[in-house]
């Protein structure tokens, strides 16, 4: 059925038709809203179908001191996205706040009491925006209600206004502060009686500020972090000081299931500071989110644990660790690329490829590498845990405060009530901490000093060497196409170790969340598909890297699409909206996804329109199809990930020794409704710098199972003369979509489009990344 | 015992030779402003002004520290550290903070010494030019003391 055989229906009108609703204040519409978004949120997919769900209990997340603070309790991890203030401004816009009389706290691990607290998936807003209104709505109404009780007046007499309950007919009013303890006392009004507030009510949400492609439109309101941030009283994980703290660092097996053979700890003891070592038991395979094992060294502080782990003698045993021993990244692309020449499990098919490729005028065929890489977030690994009677407390900058729970409770063999997990702020996540294990490891060592905090330091050289490893992919793609350059054919087989190797014995395939991810989601308007995944063994810790198996598949498939419009001798920009077809909305399970991020594909379809949309203005805003300058080119490359629409247009400059400057970036995207415009802002600009070292820079090779880099001067990511010197964010006005997510749907398309645009500047096709030193002359 | 001067105020503390600034600051200081991020002086996250000189204090031995040691937790009374400080709160500058205090170090000792620096300035000073001098500075007093 299509989308618009669906809108006639009542109960479609769902949240594609919520702003438009509430904008034209149809209590029709926002009553036909309420029922499907609950109807929705406790079906199978969104908030509702996540571990813990949602709440919106206004006493779980908003307290109201009596002197007017308003405090937020903001249940997601803060990891740079910006969530504690945009989540806070949701509340607050809501609740009619003033800005200045705001704060947040945030909670700690508890998914009963808070809802899912896993920050992954760039779910964060599209899954507790509705929640958080609908909380702050219900504060509002007991504040009303609590000044009505007051005056002795009925309800419907008094308004909000900002910060305060006023009675227009009698002119008294009464601040937040001074309603408090009784709004508080009140039963929670039923959602039913709830009314949001109308769009042009609203002071925050969907409100622009701050720096805009270049301009300071407006000052950025208040960060709730900022001023923490820039004075360095910001508490990172690290950052937690308890008296009596031992600190601690870890020898890790260098081969990913090795152990420790031997030990010779009489050097390390010797150290100034070193107070004991501790053997940690190997994780064995699949590690799942526990330590690799390896010796912790625990002294009095950390450069004393360093030191003493230099003076550390191990022998480690790769018996167990089998061929992970063997491991060489080089030699793995090579049986990738091979096993690529041969059919695999077949994940999606329409016609015959086979034949369409024998029968086609032209054949293109290419072959694409990304390697492994570290999420590398800028504040490394770090917990801070203590064990006291059969309690553990643990600090500690994590993305999955349930998962910390669960692991060191599990390590502890204690009840799940009896962790504490304290969620710091996070120094960038990635994905990397995702993954607690660096916290249980705490735990493991903090079993050993009853009753005193351990802090346990990863080092860089921790950090990437013993990464949760972004899969190295190969994807090899052949399309045939006609006389006209049109495409008939389209076969794409993908292989890289799969996730699920983590937790399970290696199923060599991917699963459905990783083939969902833009491999069989591909928008492609051809008569002949065929998508296969031949199998790929894991041999290191596989893990979430920021928008995970998108990066792969969109490198490919946008690379491989330029190259068949060279091939056709078209424009890319034409070629690609030709292959895209006509605007239309493609239901996910149509092409054999299942998943879709955990959102209904009856709200959240494939829209090649919202695709096509994003192409046509990031190529318009770039000037596109201007004349060629000798030595600069454009590229173009877009994908749709997390619900969400990006293209993304490079502008560069190749010189004759093989320098690259990047002078412009335009990127266009579309989440649909946007809570806070500023920070999706700010998260499309941090993906193009990252992408820019996916593209160019970043990558971990493995020779004997051991990884080659380990530091900043190998593992090389984005310094300022890497960033482009002009960067525009075009978002596009689309308040009548569901709310799609922004944390990571920016970064498939930033490499693929910065290696067309090197092929536009130079000729030279990347097919291998990083970029490196490809582009010096041979 | 080593002598430190931080933020105006002496410090006298029983530490090894050549315990890196940072880790003295942080673990036995007390002061967690200045970050860990990589330990050899690549990312910036650990600046911090020893004479006015932006300066990585992960490689800093404390021996070598001597001079006038000045924190990100001082900018806050600098009349240059809080227009930069001011500047990023305008702009929203920070996204997760980690290394921002490092980054408002770098550029608050670039201001001080060249007021109205072009961009290829601050491409050079927030990059590269100043961890070589850093290390240099810190390698020099290093060998002589």
């Amino acid at each position: 059925m299509s989308r618009s055989d669906d809108t006639l229906l009542l109960a479609n009108v769902s949240r594609r038709g919520l702003l438009k609703g509430l904008a034209g204040g149809s209590a029709l519409l926002l009553a036909a809203r309420w029922d499907l978004s609950l109807a929705n949120e406790q079906s199978q997919f969104g908030a509702g179908a996540m571990p813990g769900g949602w709440v919106d209990n206004p006493n779980v997340f908003i307290h109201i001191d009596s002197d007017g603070m308003v405090t937020i309790i903001n249940n997601r991890a803060e990891m740079g996205q910006g969530i504690r203030t945009s989540l806070v401004m949701v509340a607050a816009d809501e609740l009619g706040a003033n800005w200045d009389r705001v704060q947040a706290r945030q909670a700690d691990g508890d998914q009963d009491k808070y809802g899912n607290q896993n920050t992954d998936g760039s779910r964060s807003m599209r899954h507790w925006y509705d929640p958080m209104r609908r909380a702050a709505a219900a504060a509002r109404l007991m504040l009303q209600q609590a000044a009505a009780d007051q005056w002795q007046v009925p309800v419907h007499e008094v308004r909000a206004g900002i910060h305060k309950v006023v009675h227009p007919a009698t002119g008294r009013e009464l601040d937040f502060g001074a309603l408090a303890e009784a709004a508080r006392a009140l039963d929670v009004p039923g959602r039913e009686t709830l009314v949001l507030k109308s769009d042009s009510e609203l002071r925050f949400i969907g409100k622009e500020s701050g720096l805009i492609n270049g301009e300071l439109k407006s000052a950025y309101p208040k960060a709730i972090d900022g001023e923490d941030i820039v004075t360095g009283k910001a508490i990172f994980g690290a950052d937690i000081e308890l008296e009596n703290t031992l600190y601690a660092v870890v020898a890790r097996p260098p081969v990913y299931g090795a152990k420790v053979k031997s030990l010779d700890d009489s050097e390390a003891l010797k150290v100034a500071g070193v107070k004991k070592t501790v053997r940690i038991e190997g994780s064995g395979q699949p590690a799942a989110f526990s330590p690799l094992g390896g010796v912790a060294v625990v002294a009095t502080n950390t450069w004393a644990a360093m030191e003493g782990r230099r003076a550390l003698k191990i022998e480690w045993d790769n018996a167990p660790a089998g061929d992970n021993a063997d491991y060489t990244s080089d030699a793995y692309r090579e049986s990738l690329e091979k096993a690529a020449q041969s059919p695999g499990k077949v994940i999606r098919q329409s016609g015959d490829v086979e034949a369409a490729l024998k029968q086609a005028d032209k054949r293109v065929s290419a072959t694409y590498y990304m390697p492994h890489m570290a999420q590398a977030p800028m504040e490394p690994p770090v917990a801070v845990v203590r064990i006291n009677n059969g309690k553990a407390e643990a600090w500690a900058p994590v993305q999955n405060p349930r998962a910390t729970r669960e692991g060191i409770a599990g390590l502890l063999e204690i009840d799940m009530e009896n962790v504490t997990v304290h969620q710091t702020l996070l120094g960038g996540g990635f994905g990397r901490k995702s993954k607690p294990d660096f916290v249980i490891e705490a735990a493991r060592v903090a079993k050993e000093f009853e009753g005193q905090p351990i802090k346990l330091q990863w080092s860089r050289e921790d950090d990437i060497q013993h990464a949760y490893f972004h899969a190295a992919s190969v994807d090899h793609l052949e399309a045939g196409l006609d006389g006209e350059g049109k495409a008939t054919s389209w076969r794409h087989r993908t292989l890289s170790p799969s996730i699920v190797s983590l937790f399970a014995p290696d199923p060599k395939h991917k699963g459905a969340f990783e083939l969902g991810m833009g491999f069989n989601t591909m928008p492609f308007s051809i008569p002949s598909i065929r998508l296969e995944n031949p199998p790929a063994p894991a041999h290191v810790r596989i893990g979430w890297f920021r928008s995970v198996y998108n990066l792969p598949h969109a490198w490919a498939i946008q690379s491989f699409a330029h190259e068949m419009a060279e091939a056709a001798g078209k424009d890319h920009r034409d070629y690609v909206l030709d292959l895209l077809g006509p605007g239309r909305e493609v239901h996910n399970l149509t092409v054999g996804d299942g998943w879709n991020y955990g959102e209904d594909p009856d709200q959240h379809p494939i829209d090649v329109a919202r695709m096509r949309r994003v192409i046509e203005r990031a190529t318009e805003e770039a000037g596109w199809g201007r004349e060629p300058q000798n030595g600069r080119g454009l590229g173009l490359a877009f994908h749709h990930s997390f619900v969400s629409y990006t293209a993304i247009v490079f502008d560069v400059e190749v010189g004759d020794g093989g320098e690259l400057t990047i002078h412009r970036a335009d990127i266009a995207f579309d989440c649909g409704p946007q809570a806070n415009p500023e920070r999706i802002r700010s998260q499309m600009e941090g993906s193009i710098v990252m992408g820019i070292g996916v593209a160019l820079q970043s990558e971990v090779s493995f020779k004997d199972g051991i990884a080659q880099q380990s530091n900043f001067d190998k593992y090389l990511i984005p310094r300022m003369p890497d960033a482009p010197e002009v960067v525009r964010v075009h978002l596009i006005d689309n308040p009548d979509d569901a709310m799609g997510g922004a944390g990571e749907p920016g970064l498939p398309p930033v490499a693929p489009a910065l290696c067309n645009a090197i092929y536009a500047a130079t000729g030279k096709r990347i097919r291998r990344l990083p970029v490196g030193n490809q582009l010096q002359p041979s | 015992m080593i002598n430190l001067t931080i933020n105006g105020q002496q410090h006298e503390l029983d530490v090894p030779d050549n315990m890196p600034l940072l880790w003295a600051l942080r673990d036995v200081v007390g002061m967690k402003g200045t970050k860990f991020g990589c330990g050899i002086a690549q990312c910036g996250a650990c600046t911090v002004h020893l004479d006015g000189v932006a300066t990585r204090s992960c490689v800093t031995p404390v021996s070598a520290a001597k001079g006038e040691i000045t924190t990100i937790e001082a900018m806050a009374d600098d009349a240059v550290g809080q227009k930069v400080q001011q500047a990023w709160l305008d702009l929203g500058v920070a996204q997760c903070g980690y290394c921002q205090g490092g980054q408002i170090m770098n550029a608050t000792a670039l201001l001080k010494k060249t007021p109205k620096p072009d961009t290829r300035e601050i491409v050079d000073a927030m990059a590269y030019n100043r961890i070589l001098a850093a290390i240099e500075r810190a390698a020099d007093e290093e060998a002589t003391s």
